[in-house]
């Protein structure tokens, strides 16, 4: 049983595939196939142009604020290829890359980013729920999914995901206790991205890890080298299969690092060190990924710039398309979505307001 | 005198407090080593120290909960929540504990403490981080409500919040935080809470606004300047309590009304002041009082801010409609 093996509260952490790309835990290995680990790189690979891109984009004023997720590519990818498409993800807000391996349109994802929230219309059959920007209650809500799950006898299990500064919310404490209180196949995975803005997850608990706080619910509770994405998958693999043998809850802390700032409104100069940063960019996800493959010859530097040339110009391509086409937001929108049908005062609010628009000739 | 903006003027007001009483203590999410997100606490946690000026981690029920704490116990704490959005976590913490301990302990307890919020929209944020909360914590007895437009205001109200013996939850409207400066004075001073001021007196009209509608209706005043239309322009400063005579006297005087809020319609500010002005200068009025407000929707992405925002063009179009009823 995985989680016996890695206990947290002995410091220990789940590692398959190292920084130098070698396989580390062979016993523990998943031995994936090619047609798996390729469509994980290639989703990752087109996260991190995605990732890149937006900021170029918002540099040049054409999008709006935006939460990089560079470097936590391999630990969203690996855990998503561990679920079934019937299972759900409650995500919060860096999610970009678990969001496209769920198929999650790079279209949508962008667009709510551009400012539009017809960004979070997308095929609710995907089972997976738009961004969530309030810290923490994709926790109580990913809780009730699998209660509901549970109840409705769906086999379905759920995977909330946090960052370490949500887990000082109080909706992360209760949501994994109604969870557990509720034997419900929640798995919430804890994004340790060391930072919560400017407060480092060291000032911010002082429990040596986030994964020992599974023992307070009475569930199991594993940490993972979040930049493996092999171990990822396993622990995630682990997981689910718990959850959906009507075992409960799991919590799986993967230790990561944000590469970039929290948004593009902030500056991580103010409080931390280049060199930190450096020691953390040796170590991020792609790299070692990258290399395995290449050891595994699946996968080569001639397809790698193939890639790179293809994505490139997909991300160009639907982003253009959203400042062309699908970006500006319609009058009624506003208004028609408040309810299943307009109140009589938003009818008049809407009618007079675009009268209003129409007579100043807009 | 020195020409700042409302941010620096918060900034000043915090560190002369700080410097004024030792029981003031300062935190919220990054609000110390980083000085906040939009800079209000800059340089305070340097010169004060880590246990005057200080991060929290990610919990407005507890950064809420343990002020309460805190002002029980001997300190007067100013906790930042970091956008308006964000209180909701927090907001029992203030309905069902902050505002009521004085009356539940009929007086042996009190509540000293200040909350700062940035609020309100109109800076194409993301979502949670344009609400009004004017309404949301209006309605509660036993909170003070404040929220200044100019840096003058924001220092001497802020002054005035952290010396108040009751709870004070002091609405910052981010749009306008470096969007203008002005002089104001090095040393400290006090505006007081529940009392309006009439920016500009007139005769044919009371238009009331407050944070980032001030300048708002100040545009809209300039839109007006051929259509002869005398405004008196009263900037309400203090949400709750509200300071009921200036502008009942206003409104006496111009025998017209008009609200301009930014927060959706339904139950807000301007219901409540025109409720106040029907019940208190009827007689005086020659035209029905009026509000004009955003919709009564979830606040739009970027994208469809501007539909949702009172715009000048708006409001001068409100006041004509008035004024020529």
């Amino acid at each position: 049983m995985l989680f016996e093996q890695f206990d947290p509260q002995k410091h220990q952490q789940l590692q398959i595939l190292n920084e130098e790309a070698v396989i580390v835990n062979h016993k523990l290995d998943p031995k994936l196939d090619k047609a798996l680990l390729l469509k994980m790189y290639k989703t990752m690979h087109l996260a991190r142009v995605a990732d890149l891109k937006a900021l170029q984009f918002q540099r040049q004023g054409r999008m709006l604020t935006y939460p990089p997720n560079k470097g936590q590519e391999a630990l969203q990818v690996g855990a998503m290829a561990a679920l079934e498409p019937k299972d759900w993800l409650s995500p919060a807000y860096r999610e970009l890359p678990a969001m496209l391996y769920r198929g999650i349109p790079l279209e949508s994802i962008y667009l709510y980013w551009y400012g539009n929230e017809w960004g979070s219309h997308f095929d609710p059959n995907l089972h997976t729920l738009p961004f969530n920007i309030i810290i923490g209650s994709q926790v109580n809500h990913g809780a009730g999914l699998a209660m509901a799950s549970k109840i409705l006898k769906k086999d379905e299990v759920v995977v909330a995901t946090i960052g370490d500064g949500g887990t000082s919310q109080g909706m992360f404490y209760e949501g994994l206790n109604f969870a557990s209180s509720f034997n419900a196949p929640l798995i919430v995975l804890i994004q340790n991205n060391q930072w919560a803005i400017s407060t480092p997850r060291r000032k911010a608990t002082k429990a040596e890890t986030l994964a020992q706080k599974a023992v307070a619910f009475g569930i199991p509770g594993i940490q993972v080298d979040g930049n493996d994405v092999l171990a990822m998958y396993v622990a995630m693999k682990a997981a689910a299969k718990h959850a959906r043998e009507g075992k409960g809850p799991v919590l799986i802390e993967a230790v990561t690092y944000r590469l970039g700032a929290h948004t593009t409104s902030d500056d991580p100069t103010i409080y931390r060190s280049h060199e930190e940063v450096k020691i953390w960019e040796a170590k991020e996800p792609m790299i070692r990924f990258k290399k395995y493959l290449i050891d595994l010859n699946y996968w080569s530097e001639k397809e790698e710039t193939a890639l790179e040339e293809e994505h490139n110009d997909f991300v160009g391509k639907t982003f253009k398309n959203i400042e062309d086409n699908l970006g500006a937001a319609k009058l009624e929108d506003i208004f028609k979505y408040t309810y299943a049908e307009m109140t009589p005062q938003l009818t008049e609010q809407y009618e007079d307001y675009k009268a209003w628009l129409e007579r100043k000739g807009n | 005198m020195a020409t700042i903006n409302l941010l620096e003027a918060i900034n000043q007001a915090l560190d002369q407090k700080l410097a004024d009483d030792k029981r003031v203590v300062i935190f919220g999410e990054d609000a110390g080593f980083e000085g906040g997100v939009f800079r209000a606490t800059a340089g305070l946690q340097k010169k004060y120290g880590e246990d005057r000026v200080f991060d929290t981690p990610i919990a407005e029920s507890a950064i809420i909960g343990s002020a309460l704490g805190m002002s029980l116990n001997g300190l007067l704490p100013v906790a930042e929540i970091q956008f308006d959005g964000f209180l909701f976590p927090g907001y029992a913490e203030l309905v069902s504990h902050v505002a009521r301990y004085r009356n539940r302990s009929r007086g042996a307890f009190s509540a000293p403490l200040v909350i700062r919020v940035p609020v309100g929209g109109g800076i194409r944020a993301l979502e949670h981080h344009s609400e009004s909360l004017e309404t949301l914590l209006g309605h509660i007895p036993g909170l003070k409500i404040v929220t200044p437009s100019t840096p003058y205001d924001a220092k001497g109200l802020l002054i005035s919040a952290i010396e108040d013996p009751d709870p004070v939850i002091f609405l910052e409207p981010k749009r306008i935080y470096r969007s203008g400066k002005q002089e104001v004075p090095t040393e400290m001073y006090r505006i007081p809470i529940g009392k309006a001021k009439v920016v500009k007196t007139g005769t044919d009209i009371t238009v009331v606004a407050w944070g980032a509608m001030l300048r708002e209706a100040e545009k809209a005043l300039k839109l007006l300047e051929n259509d002869n239309v005398n405004v008196e322009l009263i900037d309400l400063r203090t949400i709750s309590p509200i300071d009921e005579a200036t502008i009942i006297e206003s409104v006496k005087k111009t025998g017209r009304f008009l609200v301009v809020q930014e927060a959706v319609k339904s139950y807000g500010p301007g219901a409540e002041l025109i409720a106040l002005v029907n019940e208190k200068a009827f007689l005086h009025l020659e035209a029905p009082p009026s509000r004009v407000t955003g919709h009564d929707i979830t606040v739009p992405l970027a994208r469809a801010e501007q539909f949702h925002f009172v715009n000048p063009e708006q409001i001068r179009d409100a006041i004509l409609k008035v004024v020529r009823f």
